[in-house]
């Protein structure tokens, strides 16, 4: 049995490609049914989130089994095959299962360490089990890559510092105010990345925004978005102390605060501490704004530096993980290897017994005056002949579920012998479970 | 016998010291964890080894400089368990648990035998006079410890060294926030001290006032401490050189209360 992945996400597609093969998550039955529908793919999980779409299956047919799922993902969004093809990847055994645990560790995120992924891949599994598209192997998988994932988090501080520079503000926004929940945000001019930042503070709990604009009506609108106040721009100064965090981003050529003006707001609010973030280019906050005694100011570039300091440690961080996963998939593969050597002696002795009762059976019922023993030591002797011939591969192969490369013993034998009942062990396996 | 809490408790502020220091530089929420238990039975210790004291004098062990720094690290270390509980600031202890360690370790240093009191201290007035000084000392101590890690902070934001320390340590607001609950208690416990102590020497001198140099020197703390309360009730006054006057009304205390006794003779030298 092998687990395969087929799947894109934003290091192979664009946005534009991953919208299209993206799957509603309100209607998750259809494609999984239809999934475990097709020829050859026993098990199925569907993963889709903004950055990926991915779908992790059992089968014995990997090459035909892959195939068959690319189709599945073209036709399903009715996409032609041949240009969505460049876009997916494969993986199949050990790489599929490295593959998962990455992802589930967020390894192979856009920002590494990011911990959406994790939930978003719960989600998934979850649908796939309340529509019984998983069995006892992908359950186990799965399972598996949340313990993996759990572990590199712990054991690792991969997702500890901040990473992006909305994010590297709001941290530092911490160490210096505290508890950012009865915290204001000023915003000074437009700009994404000053937006963006007055959204992440928003998302960790500031009280409200304000927003001023040399055109009011900007002010107002971008206000509005955010649920807070518009300032007048000539009115700055009689607000600016009620602000505890200041981003500004205005294409003004000068400074518009300086530290006189920053003295000033600091002993209107009692000496609070005060924290200044400056965007712009040319600047627009007084470098010497930062003397001010309990007013901090960082530049964007501080804020970068901060966070390539944390990408840093990030990267070493991820090798310890990569080490963590090597380990778990050399488990988990032993586990997957020997969990069909079972059911494949089973499968054999049946279809060995088949033969010989068949024949047994042919022989006693053609032959008339059978001496009165003769039934009986028929049947010892081809019961011996069976075991005697049995005796060898049945050995090597629990031997092979030892040593972890079994799949090769498991398929020749599946093949010699046409063993395609097998499945249905599967099947009940899958009960069990 | 009689020593064997003292010991111990010496033993437990010792370890507790190692393991908050290891948690300041070394990255393991473990350490702290363990740094703060250590502490904890240390002060159970220290409470027995204080009772058993007081059990066996019959009187509040402070009257000479071995009992006063042992109980002055008694008041230390009790009020930073609460702080760490209130706060869960682990870190602070890395920079209080020492100074509690060398207070114990200079109280044996002293001569530690039971002698016969001192007749003045035979008094009532003994138990509220000196157990508000020593808590608000507690609470100047813990005041100053914030003081300082505000200052390392705010010099790494100045800087803009935001290291590993600087993750670790708490936000300027924590840190503000205990030094001025610390403020808020210490100072008026510090004037009922002062007040109280006016009274039980008209009592038991006649005379409520003899600008003795411990009573001059404490008079100096409490205008120090008086200076930076007023300033942040009126104005909101904090921040670096609300810090360093902090540290400066510490020292000046621990002088009133270590250096006054040991140089400068007076009613309230330890004899």
């Amino acid at each position: 049995m092998n687990i395969i992945v087929v799947g894109l996400s934003h290091k192979t597609a664009t946005v534009e490609i991953r919208e299209k093969v993206a799957f509603s998550p309100n209607q998750m039955q259809k494609p999984l049914a239809e999934l475990v529908g097709l020829d050859g793919i026993i098990e199925g999980v569907i993963v889709s989130t903004c950055n990926r779409v991915e779908i992790y299956a059992t089968t014995r047919d990997i090459a035909g089994g892959t195939a068959r799922i690319k189709r599945f993902l073209a036709d399903y969004h009715r996409i032609p095959l041949e240009s969505l093809d460049q876009h997916l990847y494969t993986h199949h055994s050990e790489n599929a299962i490295r593959h998962v645990f990455r992802v589930a560790s967020s390894l192979d995120s856009m920002v590494v360490g990011e911990p959406q992924i994790l939930g978003q891949i719960k989600t998934s599994y979850g649908y796939a089990a309340e529509y019984k598209s998983s069995g006892i192997i992908l359950n186990r998988f799965l399972h598996k890559a949340f313990s993996v994932a759990k572990r590199v988090r712990t054991e690792t501080k991969i997702a500890s510092s901040a990473v992006s520079v909305a994010f590297a503000a709001v941290e530092l926004a911490k160490k210096i105010l505290g508890d950012l929940s009865d915290k204001t945000v000023m915003l000074i001019g437009a700009g994404e990345m000053c937006e963006l930042a007055a959204k992440h503070f928003l998302n960790s709990g500031a009280r409200g925004v304000m927003v001023t604009n040399r055109t009011f009506e900007r002010a107002e609108k971008l206000a509005e978005e955010f649920g807070g106040e518009a300032v007048r721009f000539e009115e700055l100064f009689t607000h600016l102390h009620r602000a505890d965090i200041v981003l500004s981003s205005t294409g003004a050529p000068h400074c518009i605060i300086g530290p006189k003006d920053a003295e000033e707001v600091v002993r209107r609010r009692r000496f609070k501490p005060m924290f200044f973030i400056d965007i712009a280019v040319p600047r627009d906050i007084d470098p010497k704004v930062d003397d001010v005694e309990n007013a901090y100011l960082f530049t964007v570039d501080h804020l970068q530096e901060i966070v390539q300091a944390n990408l840093a440690q990030r990267s070493l961080e991820a090798e310890k993980a990569e080490e963590i996963i090597n380990q778990e998939i050399g488990q988990f593969y032993k586990w997957l290897s020997t969990l069909e050597v079972t059911p494949t002696i089973v499968a054999l002795r049946t279809r060995f017994d088949e033969i010989r009762r068949g024949e047994l059976e042919k022989t006693v019922s053609g032959w008339k005056d059978l001496p009165p023993d003769a039934e009986k030591r028929l049947e010892a002797l081809t019961m011996a002949m069976m075991n005697k011939l049995l005796h060898a591969p049945t050995a090597v192969l629990k031997k092979a579920g030892q040593g972890g490369r079994v799949d090769l013993y498991v398929d020749a034998l599946r093949q010699l012998f046409e063993l395609e009942s097998l499945q249905n062990d599967d099947r009940e396996l899958e009960l069990e479970e | 016998m009689i020593q064997i809490f003292f010991y111990l408790t010496f033993a437990l502020y010792g370890c507790a010291t190692a393991a908050y220091l290891v948690y300041l530089l070394r990255t393991t929420s473990q350490v702290g964890m363990w740094a703060n238990r250590l502490v904890t039975v240390g002060f159970a210790t220290h409470m027995l080894s204080t009772i058993h004291r007081f059990s066996s004098s019959g009187y509040l062990p402070i009257t000479n400089l071995h009992e006063s720094l042992s109980f002055f690290a008694l008041t230390i270390v009790g009020s930073f368990i609460l702080f760490e509980r209130k706060y869960k600031v682990t870190i602070l202890g890395a920079f209080i648990i020492p100074v509690a360690l060398l207070m114990v370790i200079s109280s044996s240093v002293f001569p530690s035998a039971i002698r016969e009191l001192n007749p003045a201290l035979k008094s009532n007035w003994i138990w509220i006079h000196t157990i508000m000084a020593f808590i608000s000392y507690a609470m100047f101590t813990i005041a100053s410890g914030a003081a300082v890690i505000y200052l390392i902070q705010q010099h790494f934001l100045k800087k803009k060294r935001l290291g590993a320390l600087f993750q670790k340590l708490p936000s300027l607001n924590t840190l503000d926030d205990i030094s001025y609950r610390c403020l808020t208690i210490g100072f008026p416990l510090l004037t009922i001290a002062i007040i109280t102590g006016a009274i039980w020497a008209e009592k038991a001198w006649g005379t409520y006032w003899s600008w003795d140099p411990k009573e001059t020197w404490s008079l100096i703390t409490w205008f120090i401490f008086a200076a930076l309360l007023h300033s942040r009730l009126t104005t909101g006054w904090r921040g670096k050189r609300a810090s360093l006057l902090t540290i400066a009304g510490f020292l000046v205390m621990l002088f009133t209360f270590i250096g006054v006794s040991l140089w400068l003779p007076g009613l309230h030298a330890y004899k």
